[in-house]
């Protein structure tokens, strides 16, 4: 019993660690991600059933490849119509069937497979939740439930999301493919933003009672990370592990003892995750070692690394961090990332030239339901000693998030403001 | 989750018995799975104990001990940090590693406390 048990449990993580190339490889024989998946499952049905009493094979991850191809020959062969593919199939099955190639199968370099599936599953034909489920199911091996939890939403709804995101694809006639060029900038970017999409889930939690969910950061950077080896000469992918390294380094220091949130300057240093820390810095020197011009997440890693090299808040280099918003500006211009730079010029050059800039920024659009405008303009107005005024943009911004630790922190920080009101 | 991997390979690293060329490959080969698959975060192979310290604490007393160790069974020669799901994926890895004596312990790296 307890063996069978173990059995089972082994067979679990082994298909951690071998679903997302199993399926990549599938995909690219076969075409489809759905059809794909389901001859995965399909083995790993057969695992189940055989490996408990035979024993876990030497090379599962070849073993389970094995046996979802020659069920990919049944399919095809059922599929008439596949004329072409069937042959190519029908080559590669004899192969494995020699008993020799078996091997192979396992040590073969899966890296373009990889690839591929991570072109396909963050392809611009889906929408941006459609690309995130899709990804974290085939390539994170998470099970539909875990991503539902992830992202507070129904486990019916986003299965639903999922199916629907494969068959987008099918009528869409997205091909299995790593382009060149300028394509493959292109669609590396759309994963990089799929990934971090992930990571700021995580991170910086939307909705919900929890401030962070640090699962889906991990799950991000290991996405990050085995990009990083698919796309080794890419500096902005490098950019990105770095960006969320530094970031995740703070993850342990920014939840107080009670859950509620700590903020970036009030944080204990001492409770950051140096060891990542050293990794997103050497991440960031990868990229920037790789040469050309930085680009936006290799700037925003550059930004994290400014606090990341400050011993203690007060040595924070703010002029750089003004300089490398300007840049980050110029490249990627969006209303945040100038309430951003607004922060940094706050801290550099006092708190009227940042609230300067916040005022530009009150009128637009995009931001009007952005809880951080109204509690970074309420930040700058306190230490401008407008307390009343500042109390009033907390509880706004408080009105405004979804969070309940981020709403609770920012009704504190009204409150705070009442009382030196009182007090002034 | 984070996972220590202690390689207690007691004192067959180092100056003794050097790795053969094809060990090497072969270590190479399974590290550089490991790290295409995002899972090392850290990694390091220790001098043998000769050249270890070990400092004894006793109420406000240091003792500083020279090695060599003598247990060597529990010597450990290299160390991993792995970013994990679970302990059982972290296990399922450690069973591919090309290694034909000594033993491997795993351990979590607790969430709450230092890093």
């Amino acid at each position: 019993m307890n063996e069978f048990s173990d059995a089972h449990r082994a067979i679990e993580a082994i298909w951690r660690i071998e679903s997302a190339r199993l399926i990549a490889g599938l995909t690219r024989f076969v075409g489809e991600i759905g059809a794909a998946e389901e001859l995965a499952q399909d083995a790993l049905v057969a695992a189940l059933e055989q490996w408990p009493a035979s024993g876990v094979p030497e090379k599962p991850g070849g073993w389970l490849m094995a046996t979802a191809k020659h069920r990919a020959s049944d399919l095809i062969r059922r599929r008439k119509t596949l004329e072409r593919k069937y042959e190519e199939l029908g080559r590669d099955v004899e192969r494995v069937r020699d008993g020799t190639d078996l091997d192979a199968a396992i040590d073969e370099d899966f890296g373009d497979d990889l690839l591929g599936l991570m072109f396909m599953a963050c392809h611009p034909v889906l929408s941006k939740d459609a690309r995130v489920a899709l990804t974290l199911r085939v390539l994170g091996g998470l099970t539909t439930e875990e991503i539902a939890r992830g992202f507070l939403v129904p486990v019916s709804s986003m299965a639903q999301r999922i199916v629907r995101a494969k068959r987008t694809l099918t009528e869409a006639h997205v091909r299995f493919e790593v382009p060149d060029g300028a394509e493959r900038v292109a669609r590396l970017a759309s994963v990089f933003d799929v990934i971090y999409l992930i990571f700021n889930e995580g991170y910086a939690a939307t909705a919900g009672e929890d401030w962070v969910r640090p699962a889906l950061c991990e799950e991000a950077i290991r996405l990050g990370r085995i990009l990083a080896e698919l796309a080794p000469t890419e500096p902005e992918v490098h950019g990105l592990v770095a960006l969320m390294e530094i970031h995740a380094s703070r993850l342990r220091a920014r939840v107080g003892p009670s859950g509620e949130p700590v903020l970036l300057l009030d944080q204990d240093r001492a409770r950051w995750d140096w060891l990542l820390i050293r990794r997103g810095l050497a991440a960031l020197e990868r990229a920037e070692k790789l040469g050309g011009a930085m680009g936006p997440y290799a700037l925003q890693a550059a930004i994290a690394a400014c606090h990341a090299r400050a011993a203690t808040a007060a040595e924070t280099d703010w002029p750089r961090m003004v300089a490398l918003y300007d840049a980050l500006a110029e490249l990627a211009p969006s209303p945040v990332v100038e309430l951003n730079r607004a922060v940094a010029v706050g801290m550099a050059f006092g708190p009227a030239a940042g609230l300067d800039l916040v005022d530009t920024l009150v009128g637009e659009p995009s931001l009007k339901a952005y809880h951080l405008l109204p509690a970074v303009r309420g930040d700058l107005l306190r230490k401008l000693g407008r307390a009343d005024q500042a109390r009033a943009e907390f509880e706004r911004a408080a009105s405004l998030t979804q969070n309940v630790r981020e709403r609770e922190l920012l009704q504190r920080r009204a409150a705070e403001c009442a009382a030196e009101k009182i007090a002034g | 989750m984070r996972v220590l991997v202690l390689a207690k390979e007691g004192e067959r690293s180092g100056a003794a018995t050097p790795p053969t060329p094809e060990g090497m490959a072969e270590y190479e080969k399974f590290n550089g799975e490991l790290v295409k698959a995002g899972v090392v975060v850290a990694a390091g192979r220790l001098s043998p104990s000769a050249v270890g310290k070990r400092v004894r604490f006793d109420g406000k007393k240091r003792t500083v001990i020279d090695g060599p160790f003598a247990e060597a069974k529990e010597l450990v020669a290299g160390y991993w940090l792995w970013q994990v799901r679970s302990m059982d994926e972290a296990i399922e890895w450690l069973k591919r590693a090309p290694y034909e004596g000594g033993t491997f312990e795993i351990r979590e790296v607790s969430q709450h406390e230092g890093a």
